[in-house]
């Protein structure tokens, strides 16, 4: 057992961080972690952090190495955001916490996990940071996770050690789902493989039943589309699915969120009607409520649609005979009518209006229309059962 | 010094001599019998200024002619207890009239300020109230109506019915006929505001003799279109090329942005598409499974008929792609909403 037990697939950044850890000559203050969503680049920076407080290196048992990974840690800050972004107030109030010594541990660690989102109002919060990791304070160091190297400002990149992680093989996901949370070896196989290797999306497909459901009903989608009205059917089905979910799963929050904000504007909750500056502040939260979870809709669909473009990617694996391994290998059948049906033209075309879609969504198209137009681009001659 | 009343008014009644003032505003009609007075209280409600302006300049003829002095409070620069300044009894003595406009903006000191006034009326002083509409000062609205207020409704003025009765109303008042086709013209050329139509009327009215037709309203108002988003979606929708680039640039050149408009044309191309793969069925049953309005699936049927369903689809990824473009993606947005118009209607043809 040790701390790096979690992060999967990433042998080359556990050696580099390990050496850090036992040789004082090769650590340095500021660390820039990137690698694509749900390859573990907040696990790697927690790891980092708790072989850094243990006195073994990273026992991942003693109390130093636990508190630090579950963020707990006197010494380890964890910074994420669940809005647009970290304001540069945070920031300001961050580096004066980091000129400060240890108290307990051996270093000061500050991680922020959304470094791609220092982006309130410019670049302003991304630049408070740059004198603290310019005079770096001794024993304190910055770990900041971010998607790609484009994502932080230039500045930030050329001040701060860039580890890299990777797209970690689907079957080390499948053994860490089958190690720590107990999915059985098919079940486990099944999710690594339809997350494409995202380790958070593959937990949550072994584990929950909806989760697949929904997928597979994406996945369904492609073979169904015959006619003009199917197309708009199936594009609704898909709005409506990301409303549900981010109406559900949002619903509890922002009730819990509103009736917070007015205890701390010593507000009466059980009141008709409220005075006018708690109004202001109470629909200025409902905006940002809104806004959260267009995002989260927004989100939801982008993931229907990667998981849509899968199975069209499997096609053309297939008809092109090149002996990739499949993403769904569980919906085998799809695969081939889709391949019987589409020349591997036809099957790149499907794939870039679906990118295309994604991209419309982006640019603030109505998801309905986007999707709509998409799925008129799939329809196939006749339904394909299966 | 004690001042004497020169008389006590009471509640108007319907018979009340006072109540002669007999004003109704609906679907356009103002049909006003003068008076010599006002009547203490009155409340005008509702949102179309023009008729709430008309309503208030015939309650205040009869104050002119009573020789009542008329104070007008605004609810935007209104100072707490200026109602009751004006309410409390002269030196002097005289009828007064107070009239209060803008109420549905009124603060609270306003609010509290009227409705102690229509508790407790001032002798010699009438109250006349103007609402624009909306939630606030609706206690105003209810206390006046509880104690008897004459009330004049002034109801928006939104469908082409309405309008049409109230050209109509314009010119049978003035003593002038116009024909149902000069109706529909001058409906067309300047129906969206309805102050602009009421000028028009008036203007027609001045500077034209006998019968007024559509020739004579093309004259003074030809080449002018209200044109909306739904106005070039129905023109594109039926295959009307030239007509639907025409109202397309009038409604650009009058300001409707090209956004709403590629909406309304993706929601329309949306019903036919529903309508026309939901097979038979009673309109009122197909609009509740497909969450549409009555008249949305008959106007989507009717239209459906000259439309196959791949040119539907063209038309619906060609709508989709000029959202792209009127939001940024492109780099005119009025041209690719034309170029959707022209693949939209080029689409119609496909079979």
């Amino acid at each position: 057992m040790t701390v790096w037990n979690d992060l999967v697939g990433q042998e080359p950044t556990i050696a580099t961080l390990s050496r850090a850890v036992a040789d004082e000559t090769a650590m340095t203050h500021a660390w820039l972690f990137t690698g694509p969503p749900g390859s573990g680049r907040s696990t790697a920076a927690r790891a980092f952090a708790a072989a850094l407080q243990c006195p073994d290196g990273g026992c991942g048992t003693c109390i130093e190495c636990r508190t630090a990974l579950d963020g707990s840690h006197a010494d380890v800050k964890v910074v994420s955001t669940q809005g647009l972004s970290i304001k540069v107030a945070e920031m300001r109030e961050l580096v004066q916490e980091a000129a400060l010594r240890p108290s307990v541990g051996r270093w000061r660690v500050i991680i922020i996990e959304d470094a791609d989102r220092l982006t309130a109002y410019s670049d302003a919060p991304a630049n408070a940071l740059l004198k603290a990791l310019e005079e770096p304070t001794p024993r304190t160091v910055w770990m900041l996770c971010a998607p790609s190297l484009e994502d932080v400002i230039i500045t930030i990149r050329s001040r701060s050690r860039h580890v890299r992680l990777r797209t970690p093989a689907i079957a080390a996901v499948a053994e860490l789902l089958q190690r720590r949370d107990g999915a059985d070896p098919a079940m486990a196989l099944y999710a690594a493989r339809a997350a494409q290797s995202h380790v958070g999306l593959a937990r949550r497909l072994a584990r929950d039943e909806g989760a697949r459901i929904r997928r597979h009903d994406v996945i369904s989608m492609a073979t169904k589309i015959v006619g003009v009205g199917d197309a708009i059917g199936a594009a609704a089905d898909l709005a409506q699915i990301a409303d549900e979910e981010s109406s559900a799963s949002g619903a509890e929050r922002d009730a819990a969120e509103r009736a917070r904000l007015l205890e701390l504007l010593g507000a009466d909750p059980t009141a008709r009607t409220q005075p006018p500056h708690i109004r202001s502040q109470v629909s200025a939260l409902e905006k940002e409520q809104k806004t959260r979870a267009t995002r989260f809709a927004r989100d939801m669909i982008d993931r229907s649609l990667v998981d849509l473009t899968s199975i069209y990617r499997d096609a053309l694996v297939t008809s092109l005979g090149s002996g990739v391994a499949l993403v769904n290998p569980d919906a085998i059948d799809k695969v081939r009518a889709l391949a019987g049906v589409f020349s591997p033209e036809g099957l790149l075309a499907a794939m870039d209006a679906i990118n295309e879609a994604r991209d419309r969504i982006n640019a603030n198209v109505p998801p309905l229309l986007a999707l709509e137009a998409m799925a008129l681009q799939l329809r196939v001659p006749r339904d394909l059962g299966a | 010094m004690r001042v004497t009343r020169r008389f006590c008014r009471h509640r108007p009644m319907p018979s009340d001599v006072h109540g002669c003032l007999l004003l109704s505003v609906a679907r356009g009609k103002v049909d006003v019998m003068s008076t010599a007075s006002v009547p203490p209280l009155v409340l005008i409600s509702g949102p179309e200024d023009v008729l709430a302006e008309r309503a208030l300049a015939t309650v205040l003829s009869g104050a002119k002619v009573a020789d009542v002095e008329v104070i007008t409070l605004e609810a935007a620069t209104y100072e707490a207890g200026s109602i009751s300044v004006h309410a409390s009894p002269s030196l002097f003595g005289g009828d007064r009239c107070l009239v209060v406009r803008d109420v549905h903006e009124a603060s609270d000191d306003l609010q509290l300020d009227v409705l102690a006034l229509v508790a407790s009326p001032a002798p010699d002083v009438s109250l006349v109230v103007v609402h624009g509409g909306g939630p606030r000062g609706r206690k105003i609205i209810d206390a006046m109506k509880k104690a008897g207020a004459r009330v004049i409704d002034c109801p928006a003025v939104k469908s082409d019915r309405d309008k049409t009765d109230f050209v109509q109303h314009e010119f049978a008042a003035a003593h002038r006929r116009i024909t149902g086709e000069g109706v529909r013209a001058l409906i067309e050329a300047v129906g969206k505001d309805l102050r602009e139509l009421a000028s028009a009327c008036a203007a027609l009215v001045a500077d034209t003799e006998g019968t007024i037709d559509d020739a004579v309203v093309d004259t003074y108002h030809g080449g002018k279109v209200e044109a909306t988003g739904f106005r070039v979606a129905d023109a594109t929708i039926a295959g009307q090329t030239g007509e639907a680039l025409r109202l397309l640039r009038h409604a650009i050149a009058s300001g409707v942005d090209p956004v709403p408009i590629v909406a309304v044309l993706a929601s329309q191309l949306r019903q036919l598409i529903k309508v026309g793969s939901a097979g038979r069925g009673g309109s009122a049953q197909l609009a509740k499974t497909l969450g549409m309005a009555p008249w949305q699936v008959d106007k989507a049927r009717r239209s459906v008929g000259h439309w196959s369903g791949d040119g539907l689809g063209v038309a619906l990824q060609a709508v989709a792609a000029a959202d792209f473009e009127v939001k940024g993606g492109g780099r005119d947005p009025v041209y690719a909403v034309e170029r959707a118009i022209l693949t939209v209607t080029r689409a119609r043809g496909i079979r």
